[in-house]
């Protein structure tokens, strides 16, 4: 193991004593002069025409907006058209935007009164049942007949999986200012450039007279991906409209009820084995509820489908799936992004085979887990990355699995375990077309990282810096990260898909790289005087060898996978059917660990987020709203509710990512509710759809 | 009426149904105290009301008058709370930390993991899954 | 969106004399304890009184005593205050227990058994403690004072005897004998409304088994399970006090739970209160 200055040492974050001394700026806590207060007037029906809208206060002082004061096109621009920033005549479901009021006096905002009526129309909130799909996938290969009438058994079995809330502390937030001929929009948010396009579009207004600037911000997980472009879009609107800054944040009812949530799942496997276990072809069926509008339900059901099969070899394999439209408010990213669903689906599928087969689940898995030279569903070739055998025997070996098996049988208590991986970087082309770029400055202060990668708890700030310090051979202290300001930053792309160290960072060590080859056996400081300043700018390149046709969904996904394996421990309550995980354990392989205890934080945050999509977080949709939004009925695990944590990290290096590192931020959350639902089973409570809460179990048992 | 944060003496003008949180932040400048909710549930706005951890977007200021009101920018910046926070991981996004903090101040000298997690059950985080906290906190108050 | 403040009014008492007059006289008014769930529905927009009266600095209605035989406790005592108490820990053990599963330590200090009470909610955790302790609520009115027992003292869903010009001051308990249990079912562990919440006592009189039970979440208004009590006080068999308590109760479908889980789990728990409460 080389030594390192940076690279592989638990350095202090950057912005970490900004967090902790309350100096850190959020949106909300920057003072703007001269304020307008935005409130979205919404629909209240899922379906129908608008009819009429009544305005039933004194408008002195209000500015209204409605779709005709849209500039441009009157769409959030994402990848479809579908979506409206404000709906025009018609609304798709409840929690629409219609119409936007603002004023300086709050007061006066919160008690005007519009009253709209529709001609409301039959909605739809089943999914299966929809008409309209927003994407369809298939994925073939081999041949699914051979191997069918290989298998000496078939297992079938249907999963489902229901909404998750993103739950950021901090909820959505932006302010828009109008200046310079256009508008500069400070906020909570993911993706600079999302936004950025999405304002063009919106306004009319050329690329440089629109700014974005990412404030400080309290948690994303996805939910700040996309649909920061709505609620900028509209706060843009505003302060274009009006002439003055324009403060539009939510407060946490709205944001649960109208942001986007993680896609709803059912999904069918149908499953072909052999008597000892290794598995002759798979059958998969996917849908995905996608909401009212597209959003990002294409590339959700991408991931999820790529990833349906689980991490397992098997030479005949048929998986189709879809994203439909309900009218439901859209659904969109939540960290893992179709992921989770999938390989919960085919993880607690593994079980019910053991089962059937009366066979260790760690050793169906051990018999099916792909190893190097091994091919995945879409006929990837797995390298020599691959960690699937190494983190199951870890895992299976630190909590003793088997042996528990056999000394749990009986008692309340179950263990359960789910191997799983996950892809990082854009699927297939995504990479390519994105085209990222980071640069890093040499100026009169230093060296300046500028990338429009945001920091969102994650690390990205300090990951990035002990990249580039490593690199050039200068303390961690001396390297300084810019805002992601539209501005100064070029688009590295966007702050998601695990894709921030693996992709971005790997861009940041090219530019150190020539940077350090220019500045010789100079210091920064040394160079600048002589020389002055320069900026290195790298784009992706995609490393050779990789391959990916849209059309047939064949070739290489991802450019490398990160292996994990959960294992839980479950106590089921007989008298409250209350199941509790009392232990848990994760090996998780990620090519190299930058910051070990910021990569801890990735694993031990989107673990607890897991257990709570495995046993608490149930989002109750009545007639097309989300009936408990709000905290003391949406319910995420609290101190008490986190059984004990037991880390391990592997490192098996990516020879394309920096210092070998893969992505890290989602994989965490695919594994704990597939382990959790075997844990269950394992202590006699069979159930297949998440949460699953007390009442799921009591009926599961009786 | 009068009322003193991190030990300064405060006039306060707000209306006396105010939400304490919201007296800190507009009326005194200290956005350090955050809300996440207003509802009472994920503590990110806990203040230390007379060495009380209490939700301060449930509190009307008329209930705190006379009392000594403890924020996050009143721990003075090196606390070893605050040292711990950065050093062991405790805060990643940081919107939940000031008043994940506060609560930790009020656990006591040595808590123990049983006290640490009974006494911060009160703040949600979304981020850390709790278990960098606990060794934030540990770290903090072991001797 | 959140409710506004312009509009309100808040009074501010200087003494119980004080806010019962102004009670009468300057009604209507509603009285704020510890603000835990009232300024939930100001945050909301869904609060509609306008007037209030602060509570907060009557000490008067602060305090935990001994007064004679009963158990005296202020409507103000804060759930941390209870937690805390030797008195409380000594003769009410299971109110102490009720305490510890309120919330977190924010609400703990801020909340009160005055305001559990008259918030008057179904799922109060505190509620079903005081019906199966028989604790009488002490209400107080400018023209003096009025005791009622709190099995009387709820008529309908949030609706109590109270007037409105009557300020609940504290409770008395009576020696309570027997083992006391407490076990509140929440939504998680911490932080949670009770799907279901039980309070109970294995008194024995003369021999004979005199058990109070009593829970919450599972009707209207919290419940005296006087039907069951009398089953298993008879030396009915476990299975059918069972059958009894699953039709003495009348839960409903909600957000929280469902009609049959609370059935159950009422059944289960009236099991486990047997099992546990009758242990020497």
């Amino acid at each position: 193991m080389p030594i390192r200055r940076a690279v592989g040492r638990n350095v202090l974050r950057k912005e970490g004593h900004e967090k902790v001394t309350g100096l850190a700026r959020y949106i909300d806590d920057i003072r703007f002069k001269d304020v307008l207060y935005v409130r979205t007037i919404r629909s209240t029906v899922a379906a129908g025409e608008i009819a009429d809208i009544n305005y039933h206060f004194d408008r002195t002082g209000f500015t209204v907006i409605d779709y005709r004061d849209i500039p441009g096109r009157n769409i959030v621009a994402l990848i479809d058209e579908d979506q409206p920033c404000l709906a025009t005549t018609r609304v798709r479901h409840i929690a629409e935007p219609i119409l936007l009021l603002a004023h300086s006096d709050r007061t006066r905002l919160a008690a005007a009164e519009v009253a709209i009526t529709y001609r409301e129309t039959t909605p739809n909130f089943d999914p299966e049942r929809s008409t309209l799909s927003f994407k369809t996938i298939a994925i073939e290969k081999g041949q699914l007949d051979r191997g069918m009438a290989e298998a000496d058994v078939v297992v079938d079995g249907e999963y489902r999986a229901g909404h998750q809330e993103q739950l950021y502390i901090e909820p959505n937030g932006v302010v828009a200012v109008p200046e310079n001929g256009g508008v500069t929009l400070y906020g909570s948010l993911q993706c600079p450039y999302y936004v950025h396009r999405a304002l063009t579009v919106l306004l009319n207004l050329p690329a440089e007279k629109v700014r974005v600037i990412q404030t400080e911000t309290g948690g994303g997980f996805g939910g700040k991906e996309e649909y920061p472009s709505m609620i900028a879009g509209h706060a843009a609107l505003m302060a274009m409209k009006s002439g003055r800054p324009a403060k539009l944040i939510y407060d946490r009812v709205e944001d649960m009820l109208a942001t986007t949530k993680r896609h709803p799942a059912i999904v069918r496997h149908r499953t072909g084995v052999k008597k000892d276990g290794r598995l002759t072809a798979m059958e998969i069926d996917v849908v995905l509820d996608g909401g009212a509008y597209a959003t990002l339900s294409a590339v959700v059901l991408s991931r999820g489908m790529i990833h349906a099969s689980g991490p397992y070899r098997c030479d005949h394999v048929r998986a189709r799936g879809r994203a439909t439209m309900t009218n439901t408010p859209p659904n969109g990213a939540f960290r893992g992004f179709g992921a989770p669903q999938t390989q919960f689906a085919i993880e607690a599928h593994m079980d019910v085979i053991a089962d059937r087969l009366g066979i260790d689940p760690l050793r169906l898995r051990e018999r099916n887990a792909l190893r190097p030279g091994d091919t995945t569903a879409t006929g990837q070739k797995v390298g020599k990355d691959c960690s699937a055998l190494q983190v199951l025997r870890e895992a299976g070996r630190r909590t003793s699995f088997s042996k528990k098996r056999k000394t749990f049988k009986g008692s309340n208590r179950g263990i359960g375990l789910s191997l799983f991986f996950h892809g990082s970087g854009f699927t297939g082309g995504g990479e390519v077309k994105l085209a990222s770029k980071a640069s890093l400055a040499l100026t009169e202060r230093g060296v300046q990282i500028r990338v429009a990668s945001t920091e969102i708890g994650q690390g990205t700030r300090t990951m990035h810096a002990q990249i580039v310090a490593e690199t050039l051979g200068i303390p961690y202290d001396q390297v300084d990260v810019s805002i992601a300001d539209t501005a100064t930053v070029p688009d590295s792309g966007p702050t998601v898909a695990s894709r921030t160290c693996m992709i971005v960072g790997r861009l940041l060590e090219r530019c150190a790289e020539e940077m350090r080859g220019r500045l010789g056996r100079n210091t920064p400081a040394a160079y600048f005087k002589k020389h002055g300043g320069f900026v290195v700018t790298k784009q992706y390149e995609k490393p050779p060898g990789l391959e990916w046709d849209d059309e047939t969904y064949r070739g290489d996904a991802y450019g490398s996978y990160g292996w994990a394996c959960d294992v839980v421990e479950v106590e089921v309550d007989p008298i409250t059917y209350q199941a509790t995980p009392v232990a848990f354990t994760t090996v998780h392989e990620i090519g190299c660990a930058i910051h070990p205890m910021l990569a801890a934080g990735q694993i031990e945050g989107g673990s607890s987020q897991g257990l709570g999509y495995a046993l608490l977080e149930e989002v109750v949709m009545r007639g097309g709203k989300m009936a408990n939004a709000q905290l003391t009925n949406y319910i995420i695990p609290t101190t008490l509710d986190t059984p004990p944590m037991t880390t391990k990290i592997l490192e098996n290096p990516y020879k394309h990512g920096p210092f070998g590192a893969k992505g890290v931020g989602e994989m965490p959350i695919d594994g704990p509710a597939p382990a959790v639902v075997n844990a269950l089973r394992h202590a006699g409570v069979v159930v297949s759809e998440i949460p699953a809460t007390p009442e799921k179990i009591m009926k599961a048992m009786l | 009426m009068k009322v003193t944060v991190n030990r300064k003496t405060v006039t306060v003008k707000a209306h006396p149904l105010t939400r304490l949180l919201d007296v800190l932040r507009e009326e005194c400048g200290l956005t350090g105290t955050k809300e996440g909710c207003g509802e009472g549930e994920c503590g990110a706005c806990t203040v230390l009301v007379d060495g009380e951890a209490v939700n301060s977007c449930l509190v009307p200021v008329a209930q705190v008058k006379g009392t000594r009101i403890t924020t996050i920018e009143g721990l003075g910046g090196s606390h070893p709370l605050q040292r711990a926070f950065v050093e062991h991981g405790g805060a990643q996004c940081g919107i939940c930390t000031p008043g994940m903090i506060m609560a930790a101040t009020a656990l006591g000298p040595r808590p123990s993991l049983d006290e640490i997690r009974t006494g911060l059950a009160g703040n949600l985080c979304r981020c850390t899954g709790y278990a960098a906290i606990y060794r934030s906190v540990q770290r903090a108050t072991k001797r | 969106m959140q409710g506004t403040i312009a509009g309100r009014e808040l009074l501010q008492p200087r003494s119980l004399g004080d806010a019962v007059k102004m009670l009468r006289d300057e009604g209507p008014l509603v009285p704020l304890a510890g603000c835990t769930d009232l300024y939930v529905a100001l945050n909301f927009g869904t609060l509609r009184p306008t007037r209030f009266l602060n509570l907060w600095n009557l000490d008067a209605l602060r305090g935990i005593e001994t007064r004679g035989n009963a158990l005296r406790i202020g409507a103000l005592t804060t759930y941390t205050e209870i937690m805390k108490s030797a008195a409380i820990r000594r003769r009410l053990p299971m109110l102490a227990a009720a305490a510890r599963e309120i919330g977190g330590v924010q609400i703990q200090n801020r909340g009160t058994i005055g305001g559990n009470v008259a918030n008057a909610s179904p799922a109060g955790d505190t509620l079903p403690v005081l019906l199966a302790a028989d604790a009488v609520v002490v209400l107080r009115h400018a023209a003096g004072t009025r005791r009622v027992p709190m099995t009387s003292f709820y008529t309908g869903y949030r609706q109590s005897v109270a007037r409105l010009d009557e300020l609940i001051v504290g409770f008395e308990i009576p020696p309570v004998r027997g083992r006391q249990w407490f076990r509140k079912v929440g939504t998680r562990a911490a932080q949670a409304i009770a799907k279901i919440v039980v309070a109970g006592v294995w008194d024995t009189v003369r021999g004979e088994a005199r058990p109070r039970l009593a829970m919450g979440s599972v009707a209207p208004t919290p419940l005296r399970l006087s039907q069951t009590e009398r089953a298993l006080g008879s030396g009915a068999s476990l299975a059918d006090a069972q059958q009894i308590v699953q039709r003495e109760i009348a839960p409903i479908d909600d957000l929280r739970s469902t009609a049959e889980y609370r059935r159950q789990v009422a059944a289960n728990l009236v099991g486990q209160f047997y099992g546990e409460a009758r242990k020497r």
